[in-house]
């Protein structure tokens, strides 16, 4: 287990560095600059500010210094606000796109879970259709559009929740609810497809054949092992989750890391996206090493082979 | 319920509803199993004998699949009527069972140690050291080596042959009355089949256990059984003790088994003698002998209704064949079976 997990944080930081530079030179190679807003600057003054910032250098050095800030964590300052840091940035916006995300992700996993295995074992009757219909539901429809739907039927016409800001635990409510449906409705399917697969194992049978009770049988025996391809599923659903925290936060005007990411993207603030991106990436990252170690933990199998090699 | 029997099936019928219809997969099962006793059913793949052995520890998925009628006696009482609560009782304790495929018959995410003790802390109420004990003990019986590093595997770890030991020591476990073995050795290679074979043969004697196997490979029939239960198209249409099965068979269904079997005892060169035909389909079981459209011998009255059950030669060999009515004509059976019955 140990090799295993060493092996997957090598990967890891392979996956940054290659992340790193890919945005690196594409940004560089974008048109337009941070400064080209201020077209009225005297050309010495733009001068003394690239190089305050280190734009003069040729690109490769460039990109060493950046790699070596990057190292030790430093994103660079702001070339949009003047002496601010973008990890300040980041971590101002961080604490409520973190709260979406991960109200969302939970909520979703769990109801998730149950409407699975619920469907899964009342197969053919109303809760499987309902089920199926939510599930059809959930992936079709995108994030943004729920969002605005649920921010004016329940925020503005019944005024059970604020439609929108952050200023509160129930401001968080709609905007988690709108990102967690497309969660639900994944790991719902994934589940209800794979505890039926799972039910007509044959080793669910030998457990049968044991006198196992149908709670024992199901809980110790099936959910376990219906639980690998759901679970497969979390890392692409992270992903889904950060790009939809990107428009959840616009629609609830939300102050998070989206909001300020498509705010850095319209005002070439280079080193706020690179920053920025960075920082997904990190996290994305970080939850597939998660995923990679659960999956590790639930599949014996997998664990094993990874410590072989 | 006789004195001497373990387990008494009575005329079960078993259906399963298709979006064809009905298919009867077992109509109108008859046998008995003493204490101690080894017997086998043997048959073609799609016969029956599967889901007999399914619906005596009613394992059959319900629906589609339904128990129509009849009654399975065991420890005095029909198992067809029973609470699925109390059936739960029953399963793993009183009769236990090994599945054909030791790949997939094991739960692959958990250790092979935990589904041994999983029915001992259920039906012995151990607790897990005691538990853990017995299932040491278990898997040094089915003869795996160094159980106590054996016992923390999980079932990929383990060989074909070595799972369904395993599976073995799961069923034994609880050292059950009746073991129903499904095929346990038809995804096994010969040599590991051989000693498969001589374990459950240990094993019964040393435990005392009745078995009902269910096969298709008569030599694993000869090897073991004490009694045969031949099926064909959901029905019984010969038992005897082994030896009247193979030296004195009287149903033409059993003389084809017989046939399409290789044996050393007969000339080498001699091509096998294969059953022509297919089983009927059992969404319209024919009215008349199952077999009738496959028989050399078959009358206009075989087509018509399905013989009685008769005794011959002895208590024990009973037959399902017109051939034996008084007014049949005498049938020899084909030399090729007749050559193993003058040995």
């Amino acid at each position: 287990m140990g090799r295993f997990v060493l092996k997957r944080l090598i990967y890891m930081v392979i996956t940054l560095w290659l992340i790193a530079t890919i945005t690196f030179f594409l940004m560089h190679n974008l048109p337009g600059s941070p400064l080209q807003n201020e077209e009225k600057l005297p050309p010495e003054l733009k001068e003394i500010i690239l190089k305050e910032y280190g734009l003069d250098k040729p690109l490769p050095v460039q990109y060493v210094n950046y790699l070596g800030n990057l190292i030790t964590g430093d994103l660079g300052n702001s070339y949009k606000y003047d002496g601010r840091k973008v990890t300040d940035m980041i971590m101002d916006g961080f604490s409520a796109s973190a709260t979406l995300g991960v109200q969302a992700i939970s909520f979703g996993v769990v109801v998730g879970l149950i409407l699975g295995c619920v469907a899964a074992l009342r197969r053919g009757t109303w809760i499987d259709s309902g089920a199926t219909v939510l599930s059809v539901l959930g992936v079709s429809i995108p994030s943004f559009v729920l969002g605005a739907l649920l921010s004016y039927y329940v925020g503005v016409e019944l005024q059970w929740l604020p439609p929108a800001l952050w200023e509160g635990w129930e401001y968080t409510i709609l905007p988690s609810l709108a990102l967690s449906f497309l969660v639900i409705a994944q790991i719902a399917r994934y589940v209800r497809t794979e505890m039926l697969e799972v039910l007509g194992q044959d080793y669910i049978k030998t457990a049968k054949a044991k006198g196992l009770g149908r709670p024992a049988v199901i809980i110790r025996h099936a959910l376990r092992n219906a639980l690998i391809p759901a679970i497969t599923i979390m890392a692409p659903l992270t992903v889904a989750l950060l790009t939809g925290t990107l428009v959840i936060e616009q629609i609830f005007a939300i102050p998070g890391m989206g909001y300020m990411f498509v705010d850095s993207i319209q005002t070439n603030d280079f080193t706020a996206i690179m920053g920025v991106t960075m920082f997904y990436s990190f996290l994305l990252v970080v939850s597939i090493f998660i995923v990679d170690i659960l999956y590790g933990i639930i599949d014996p199998r997998i664990r094993l082979t990874g410590a072989k090699e | 319920m006789d004195q001497n029997n373990m387990l008494e099936v009575r005329d079960l019928h078993v259906s399963f509803q298709t979006y064809n219809g009905e298919v009867q997969a077992v109509r109108g099962v008859t046998f008995d199993v003493k204490k101690g006793e080894t017997v086998a059913i043997v048959g073609e793949s799609g016969c029956g004998k599967s889901v007999t052995s399914q619906s005596l520890m009613r394992l059959i998925p319900q629906p589609p699949g339904q128990i129509k009628s009849g009654e399975i006696w065991f420890d005095g009482k029909d198992l067809t009527q029973v609470a699925e609560k109390d059936m739960e009782k029953i399963r793993g304790k009183d009769i236990a069972m090994i599945f054909q495929d030791p790949m997939t018959s094991l739960n692959p995410t958990m250790t092979v140690g935990k589904q041994i003790m999983e029915g001992l802390i259920k039906h012995q109420n151990m607790g897990k050291d005691q538990a853990r004990e017995r299932a040491l003990e278990m898997l040094r019986l089915v003869g795996i080596p160094s159980p106590e590093s054996r016992i923390h595997q999980y079932p990929h770890q383990f060989s074909g042959g070595m799972r369904q030991r395993a599976m073995i020591a799961i069923a034994l476990a609880c050292a059950p009355k009746l073991l129903i073995a499904d095929e346990p050795t038809t995804a096994l290679d010969v040599t590991i089949q051989a000693q498969i074979l001589e374990l459950m043969n240990d094993l019964k004697e040393k435990l005392e256990t009745s078995i009902i196997l269910i096969t298709h490979d008569l030599g694993v029939v000869a090897d073991v059984a004490d009694r045969v239960v031949v099926m064909y198209a959901g029905k019984v249409i010969e038992t005897g003790t082994v030896e009247e099965i193979f030296y004195r068979p009287r149903h033409p269904y059993t003389w084809g088994l017989m046939g399409s079997m290789p044996r050393l005892d007969l000339e080498q060169e001699k091509e096998l003698t294969p059953i022509l035909g297919t089983p009927p389909d059992l969404l319209s079981p024919p009215k008349g002998c199952p077999f009738a459209a496959r028989c050399k011998h078959a009358m206009k009255v075989c087509q018509q209704e399905m013989p009685e059950t008769t005794e011959v030669d002895s208590e024990t060999h009973k037959v399902n064949c017109w051939l034996e009515h008084p007014m049949a004509p005498a049938v020899e059976p084909p030399a090729e079976v007749v050559g193993g019955g003058s040995k």
